[in-house]
């Protein structure tokens, strides 16, 4: 018996010799989701942009917690109220060795709005641009339409390729199939395409002429293992090295693991509640004659009402920071004083009973429930909380696709939703979530809940146009209180995400939720 | 004959203009594409431009018109999520599926014919009660659960097996199959395995029933009064007999295995074209659902047909024009 097990042992190792002759320095990463396209103006989407960020460079870079740094761009500044210079870095070359010059950010800037059929297009970020100018090969001028601060940002959204490698027949150069099989996909980026076998593998290597230093991974490959259960599996057994999202419910075993490397970070997405401040009487509150969430003290109850911290630790299981803003603090335009919000169940039944409901009313909340990091658990604790003081709750939780529709046509009186802000700094949030609805400014393209506050449009409005970053961060800053002490939502946590990696690696957790191979570094620990 | 089989065609035609009638109504009432596709930092604006780019902007019959429309000149659409033609997208993964399923079906009748036979021969042994009760399981058990647990013991407990992937894939006469190589041989055995067992729970309980009538005939009587040694009996006369049933069902359940090995396929990361089903649907990726079934029906429908025609040979008491559907 001893013998046969040893010998199965053997075997065991001889198979997995066989199964993955490692080199040291070749790491295989499992994703939770695959990019749709390798082009990247394609879609913009998180699978595809953090694949992009591997073949690719932005002018300006984001580091883990989301500060814009120097990309492509070694540094930039506004000239005037609507023209931006950016200085070039000079020395760096494409994969093909060919040198990056200002030709290729106007080639790249003008490409974005070629790109056909895009189902997530990045004008989002070139409309504001009226002109690029190249003064000379590392210099350029960028002109607005309007005096825009934003435009760093929006620059760190938007790759450059390269203006020889991607040329071809069609208006947008190379189309997004040839690049999707690596043809024309040439970047300044720290890893170079080598294959991409749609639904198995994406392999890259390394780029030994980075300009940003060199990766210890001379090979990567990513595998799409969006099955919760699967993705660890895999990493248990040595199949892959690092995973991104491992499941709440394993990361309890992952942590006492002695074989696996847990980190995290907090993340730019925060879970809040979304209430109806519009309609009269809204269709979510059948037993009250006048919609009770238009009153700023029902809206108050609801948010102190629940117990942030109970959530936090016992259904996120440690993945979510409670929340009393749009961002996490020190992201720009937070406010580093921000008082958390105090669960306090009795001041909520005061509150209820000002406003004219001692015995509270009923209601519905919407949530999905396979968006976010245990969403309809959130929602249904959420519901329990806000029965307590008298808010009688029923939660209504639904896969994404047919939550996403209700909300969009204001089914719901209050729903449960995330919001990442992609630029990582405050306007973000504010433009989509709490301004007024406007569908010429671009204003509260999710505020499905129509709230509205002519004190913060005015002062977000002022910020969009501040292009002095002590005035806007101010701006910007008194615009989110104002918006927490109206509660034009209710915050609930940060969502912190968590990667996993086998004994002797690490992943540099990211704030973006990104999982770049550059950033998986070998555990000091071991 | 060829009446049957034009009545035959026809009919599915009408199932696949009933099929992607259906299907484009449900994608419309589960969710908007636009939704789950845009940016959420897409403006009203950005929206109603991929609307327009996609063709969602129009009424759903007009939507629908354009894609008859189209689909008659052969053209399913584009995928909304990888701007590809849906049909290329398809054909891109079916070998993996295909495979896949091939060598389960394969690996469920050397596994189950076997011991469907021993069982049959000796019900009441307790080799024979064993593998009944065996069969009974292969059937209740969920797929999903046995693939994890195969992938929990063989994967990450002894760490024998690779936990998913499709490995390396090799090419013999112009053929693409990890069948070819040592490593894809390695990455099949899980999920061939897992998509088996309900196929060998069906062969072993075929096996059985055909073992136990056919054993009472009275040509293996006289087989066995001839002194034929029992090899023979069983291994000529009463396998021949008992196989008729056992391909008719293998034959037809083919279809089933490529077309939804939808499960096996996500817990084994398998590159085939369930996985772009469920992802697809859950993207609301109309054309790739639409053309997936197109695709999945027209396989079914053949292969029906081709069981139909072979009865036809196997058996001439069987009259194709008098069968209804």
């Amino acid at each position: 018996m001893q013998f046969k097990r040893a010998r199965i042992a053997a075997l065991m190792a001889g198979a997995m010799m066989a199964a993955s002759p490692v080199l040291a320095e070749e790491i295989r990463v499992g994703l939770s989701a695959e990019p749709s396209a390798l082009d990247p103006y394609y879609h913009n989407l998180g699978p595809n942009n953090q694949m992009a960020q591997h073949f690719f460079d932005a002018l300006i870079g984001q580091d883990d917690e989301l500060r814009l740094v120097p990309g492509l761009a070694t540094a930039w500044k506004p000239i005037s109220d609507t023209v931006w210079e950016f200085k070039l870095r000079p020395n760096v070359k494409f994969h093909d060795g060919t040198p990056f010059s200002a030709e290729d950010v106007v080639f790249s800037i003008n490409r974005v709005p070629k790109v056909p059929n895009t189902p997530s297009p990045f004008t989002i970020f070139t409309r504001p641009v009226k002109s690029i100018k190249v003064i000379d090969p590392l210099t350029i001028h960028i002109e607005t339409n309007n005096p825009y601060p934003l435009l760093p940002n929006d620059m760190s959204r938007i790759m450059i390729m390269s203006a020889k490698a991607a040329a071809g027949a069609a208006p947008e150069g190379k189309t997004t199939e040839q690049l999707s099989k690596g043809e024309g996909l040439v970047g300044t980026g720290p890893f170079k395409f080598v294959e991409w076998v749609r639904g198995d593998r994406l392999v890259v290597a390394r780029n030994d002429a980075y300009w940003g230093g060199k990766t210890p991974w001379t090979k990567v490959t990513f595998r799409p293992l969006s099955n919760n259960a699967a993705r660890v599996a895999a990493l248990l057994s040595g199949g892959v090295d690092v995973i991104e999202n491992p499941p709440t419910t394993d990361l309890k075993k992952l942590r006492e693991n002695p074989n696996v490397t847990i980190t995290q970070a907090i993340s730019n997405r925060v879970i809040y509640i979304h209430l109806d401040s519009f309609r009269d009487p809204t269709p979510g509150i059948p037993d009250a004659q006048k919609n009770p969430l238009k009153d700023q003290r029902v809206r108050e109850a609801l948010s102190v009402a629940i117990n942030r911290d109970a959530i936090a630790n016992r259904i996120m299981e440690g993945l979510g920071i409670p929340a009393a803003d749009f961002l996490v603090y020190p992201m720009f335009g937070t406010r580093k004083d921000t008082p958390p919000i105090q669960f306090n169940p009795e001041r909520a039944r005061k509150l209820l009973a000002d406003a004219g409901y001692p015995n509270g009313f009923s209601v519905t909340l919407g949530a999905p429930n396979d968006r976010y990091i245990n969403d309809a658990d959130v929602a249904q604790a959420v519901a329990a909380m806000w029965t307590r003081i008298g808010v009688k709750t029923q939660v209504e939780a639904v896969t994404r696709t047919v939550f996403f529709k209700n909300r969009d046509e204001f089914k719901y009186s209050a729903y449960l939703a995330g919001w990442g802000a992609g630029t990582g700094e405050m306007s973000d949030p504010l433009r989509a979530l709490v301004a007024t609805p406007n569908r010429d400014k671009g204003f509260g393209g999710t505020n499905k809940g129509r709230y509205s506050n002519a004190k913060v449009d005015a002062l977000l409005e002022e910020a969009l146009k501040t292009v002095d970053e002590k005035k806007r961060e101010k701006l910007l800053q008194d615009a989110a209180a104002e918006a927490m002490r109206d509660v034009g939502l209710i915050p609930i946590h940060f969502e912190v995400s968590p990667w996993a990696a086998k004994k002797g690696l690490k992943y540099k957790a990211r704030a973006d939720q990104y999982t770049l191979a550059h950033n998986v570094v070998k555990d000091a620990k071991n | 004959m060829l009446v049957f089989i034009i009545r035959r065609l026809l009919q599915s035609l009408l199932a696949l203009a009933v099929m992607s009638l259906l299907v484009f109504v449900g994608v419309y009432l589960i969710g908007d594409p636009v939704a789950i596709l845009a940016s959420p930092d897409a403006t009203e604006v950005d929206r109603e431009q991929i609307a327009r780019a996609l063709g969602l902007d129009r009424p759903l019959w007009e939507q629908y018109a354009v894609f008859v429309g189209e689909a008659l000149r052969g053209n399913f659409g584009k995928s909304f999520v990888f701007g590809q033609p849906a049909m290329g997208l398809i054909f891109e993964r079916m070998g993996a599926t295909v495979e896949l399923a091939l060598v389960a079906t394969v690996v469920s009748i050397l596994v189950g014919l076997p011991l469907g036979i021993y069982a049959g021969l000796r019900p009441d042994g307790i080799a024979g009660r064993s593998i009944m009760a065996g069969s009974i399981l292969g059937f209740s058990l969920p797929t999903f659960w046995v693939g994890l647990m195969l992938i929990m013991i063989f994967a990450v407990q002894l760490g024998l097996l690779p936990a998913s992937g499709r490995g390396q894939v090799g090419s013999f006469l112009g053929l693409h199959s990890s069948l070819f190589t040592l490593n894809g041989i390695v990455h099949l055995i899980l999920p061939a395995t897992t998509l088996a067992l309900v196929r060998a729970a069906t062969t072993i309980r075929l096996a059985r029933a055909g073992v136990r009538e056919v054993l009472h005939m009275d040509y293996v009587k006289f087989a066995r009064a001839k002194g034929l040694p029992e090899r023979r009996v069983i291994g000529v006369h009463v396998l021949k007999n008992i196989m008729i049933p056992i391909v008719t069902v293998t034959g037809l359940e083919i279809g089933s295995v490529i077309a939804f090995a939808v499960v096996t396929e996500t817990i084994y990361a398998w590159p085939g074209m369930g996985k772009l089903l469920i992802d697809s649907i859950v993207n609301l990726d109309r054309p790739v659902v639409v053309a997936y079934l197109i695709v999945v029906l027209f396989i079914l429908v053949m292969l029906n047909l081709i069981v139909d025609i072979l009865y036809s040979v196997l058996d001439p008491r069987v009259r194709l024009g008098e069968q209804k559907g």
